[in-house]
């Protein structure tokens, strides 16, 4: 389990650490995220995934979401951890700590970046399903299209 | 010049691997790397569209140019979360 506040990693992600990481004097919210690898995806039972991730970039790319979300929340403390490697169903791929003073901003700062994540992290799935196995493809990655920050954003604050 | 060449998910195994060595001309874009691996690999072809592409692991453009030595990645759109 890494201390760090952002990280890719091969073990088994522990919230409550994050939790830890975030924590600090003044603080009076702690909002938390848990992505976890679900039985179905487009009508396929999934047997288990297969996370990869390019790490260097990919941990660059969690350092900017971090830098982004002080850029707009400056009062949030945000910690994200990513595992890599074999998951089976249920297991935690992405765990996400936001702390701030007041809540609006840690909820706020939490979904910023879920969204960030799935738009400009280098990471991908393989998905093992009944009868075969896929890529997912989802966003081409940019991080200066100021069109996909702006569409993280509004779901951020809406 | 010598470049090493990244590819990850779906490219990785279109191509067979996750890491090639080329020779470039010296000053050669990211773009004209591709278009070198396309030529060697066109299954890979259309991802032209819908990529990013990384230079020592930095979010990098078709139009960059490469030194010597440098790691060129090519990204499928990303699926994290």
């Amino acid at each position: 389990m890494s201390a760090s506040p952002t990280a890719i990693t091969a073990d088994v992600l522990d919230i409550t650490a994050l939790v830890r990481i975030v924590e600090a004097s003044g603080i009076g919210a702690v909002t938390t995220f848990l992505g976890l690898v679900r039985d179905h995806n487009q009508g396929r039972r999934v047997l288990h995934l297969v996370y990869e991730a390019y790490e260097p970039l990919a941990e660059r790319a969690l350092s900017r979401i971090v830098d982004e979300s002080r850029a707009k929340w400056p009062s949030v403390t945000l910690a994200i951890h990513h595992r890599i490697g074999r998951l089976t169903i249920g297991d935690a791929s992405v765990a996400i700590a936001a702390a701030s003073p007041h809540r609006a901003d840690s909820f706020a700062a939490c979904r910023y970046a879920i969204e960030r994540i799935k738009q400009i992290v280098p990471i991908w799935k393989h998905e093992f399903f009944e009868g075969g196995d896929v890529w997912i493809e989802g966003a081409t990655a940019d991080p200066d299209d100021q069109a996909a920050r702006e569409a993280a954003m509004r779901l951020a604050c809406t | 010049m010598h470049v090493t060449i990244r590819l990850f998910a779906r490219l990785r195994d279109l191509v067979g691997c996750g890491e090639l060595e080329r020779e470039a001309p010296p000053g050669s874009t990211v773009g004209a790397v591709w278009n070198g691996l396309v030529a060697d690999y066109p299954a890979i072809a259309p991802y032209a569209d819908s990529m990013s592409c990384a230079v020592n692991a930095e979010y990098a453009r078709m139009t960059d140019p490469l030194a010597d030595g440098d790691e060129v990645a090519f990204l499928p759109p990303v699926s994290g979360g």
